[in-house]
């Protein structure tokens, strides 16, 4: 890992499921033995308003929980883009639903603009695997985690009789990155 | 694969309620202690215990003595709004020495406030929140597997005890997940109550021997009557209007804790043994000040952090020991300054203390915390 810290954020709407994908990717650390903490803010309402989800990753002990300078940011709402991308960390990758405008100012180099939200409703035939599609997509572009871990991390936290189609949309969100943009984005775990 | 699991903080203190014995639950749901309502509700009856979803607060604590004075070790859980409900019935608690816990995972108030938001404004709630002189005992976590293990310490207190313990929580902690591995059940220690049975010798449900604090507990409703009350009691646990035997019983029931608290109060110190600054905070805090202490060392600062696990009792006695090495204290906690009054208190004046708080519902940084500290050097070096 480039850093002693890696900052993740997962920003979109109430509903939409960020603080899953975000409890996924620190149950796969786990799997994988890495030291996680993960933790989430959110408003009130149980659908809609601003959900954001953070999971740090690192080999040494974590202590302060909260995500300043994310090195990634998952934006699936208009709203949520604008308002993180002003935070990123120098050379911090996006990945943003091809559905919303990129901010002026995001540095297109280090966005990845794919429908994660199309790909969920039209290729895996449900809408709310849209964070399972993003799951998918971030493992495949960022390569943190080998298939298995991943698997068995959303395994852990779907309802039973739901392994299939979460297979359909890990697979789905992976197929949406090039190889270039994983060898571009990947990061060093070991 | 090794055994860590990825646990959220009010699963954990679920987990360690039932690790610790807990077997009865009643609550009302409130974010953000929710999450312990849902597992105890999952949880427990697959351990052959009960859960029941009350219809307030009031209702979940009394059913909570109710359960507790029958044999059971058992638990509620709430946040400000509902802890604020709760209040008559933990002195009746401490009154009547029903051993129990009390979870509250703090959030930003007042009132209903902001559900979601970290807060540590319930401190003072916690020690004088219930009418009347009375003991308490309030241990706050820092960390997901702290919580667990803290949570088994709570039980213990109680149980020997005989009183209410308050395991003050906050949203950091509470809704926080961490990688942990939960220790071996087989080396835990967990204490249970001293019981008394009817066995025609001593009649009196309250006795106490002479030179103790704690009376044994006969177990109500298994074969012996016996008269529990908030009201001033003597021994048999009749109400009494004797100002000496009313006077004798509370102050014993301060006793209880006060004459104990070498037992019951715990600290946490990080890099303290030459700090000439201390850092104190408490529960969701210490994750920020751990962090700035870190900070601060590797410039060649010797900053260090002094955490109250078990928060009241104030475990003035440990932090009066670090006072003449220290040259300035920093209070850092997520409201207008608490535990604050209880540092003043503790130094006297021998020191400048410092304080920095929230309670916008955000939460403090290391960058707050080393910012404040070098506001505090400055002044000193002026001075």
């Amino acid at each position: 890992m480039k850093n002693e810290r890696y900052e993740m954020r997962f920003a979109g709407s109430g509903g939409q499921g960020v603080i899953l994908a975000s409890v996924i990717l620190a149950e796969a650390a786990v799997i994988a033995g890495l030291r996680t903490v993960q933790s989430q803010a959110y408003g009130p309402e149980a659908r809609g308003g601003v959900s954001k989800a953070e999971t740090i990753l690192s080999r040494e002990e974590i202590w302060y929980s909260k995500v300043t300078r994310p090195d990634f940011l998952l934006a699936l709402t208009q709203a949520s883009l604008e308002a993180y991308t002003k935070t990123l960390a120098k050379g911090a990758v996006v990945m943003m639903d091809d559905s919303l405008d990129r901010p002026a100012g995001l540095d297109g180099t280090r966005v990845i603009a794919i429908p994660i939200l199309h790909t969920a409703k039209e290729v895996v035939g449900k809408s709310f695997t849209a964070n399972i599609v993003a799951v998918g997509a971030i493992n495949a572009a960022l390569g943190l985690f080998d298939d298995e871990s991943l698997v068995e991390a959303v395994r852990r936290h779907i309802p039973a009789g739901t392994e299939e189609i979460n297979r359909k949309a890990l697979d789905a969100g992976a197929a949406l990155i090039s190889e270039e943009q994983a060898a571009a984005f990947a990061q060093k775990l070991g | 694969m090794s055994k860590t699991v990825l646990m959220q903080g009010n699963e954990a203190a679920v987990e360690g309620a039932i690790a610790a014995g807990m077997r009865f639950f009643a609550g009302y749901p409130i974010t953000p202690s929710t999450e312990i309502a849902e597992t105890c509700a999952l949880r427990l009856p697959q351990e052959g215990g009960k859960f029941i979803q009350m219809e307030d607060e009031i209702s979940s604590i009394a059913a909570v003595l109710g359960a507790s004075a029958a044999g059971m070790k058992a638990m509620t859980a709430t946040s400000g709004p509902g802890f604020s409900l709760m209040q008559e019935n933990l002195g009746y608690g401490a009154m009547a020495e029903i051993p129990c816990v009390i979870v509250d995972v703090q959030r930003s108030g007042p009132s209903t406030g902001l559900p979601t938001s970290p807060s540590q404004g319930d401190y003072m709630q916690a020690r004088w929140g219930t009418h009347g002189d009375h003991p308490v005992i309030a241990l706050s976590p820092a960390s997901v597997l702290e919580t667990y293990t803290l949570m088994i310490r709570a039980f213990n207190l109680a149980e020997k005890y005989r009183t209410p313990v308050i395991f003050l929580m906050d949203e950091i902690v509470g809704h926080m997940r961490e990688g942990v591995e939960l220790p071996d059940p087989g080396k835990l220690i967990i204490n249970q109550r001293k019981m008394s049975f009817h066995d025609g010798a001593n009649k009196q449900c309250y006795f106490v021997p002479e030179g103790e604090y704690v009376p044994a507990m006969k177990p109500f409703g298994q074969g012996e009557r016996y008269n529990i009350t908030g009201l001033a009691h003597d021994e048999s646990g009749f109400p009494v209007n004797s100002s000496e035997i009313a006077g004798r019983l509370v102050k014993r029931l301060l006793d209880k804790v006060e004459k104990n608290t070498d037992h019951i109060c715990r600290v946490e110190e990080i890099e303290m043994d030459d700090a000439e600054t201390a850092i104190v905070c408490f529960g969701g805090t210490t994750r920020a000040a751990r962090d700035a202490v870190n900070a601060a060392r590797a410039v060649g600062k010797k900053v260090g952090m002094f955490r109250p696990v078990t928060v009241w009792p104030f475990p003035e006695k440990q932090l009066r020991a670090r006072l003449p090495q220290l040259k300035r204290i920093l209070v850092v906690e997520h409201n207008h300054g608490q535990m604050l009054l209880e540092v003043q208190r503790c130094v006297g004046g021998a020191l400048p203390v410092g304080f920095l708080g929230r309670i916008d519902g955000t939460v403090i940084s290391p960058r707050d915390i080393l910012a404040r500290l070098g506001e505090m050097e400055g002044m000193h070096h002026a001075e």
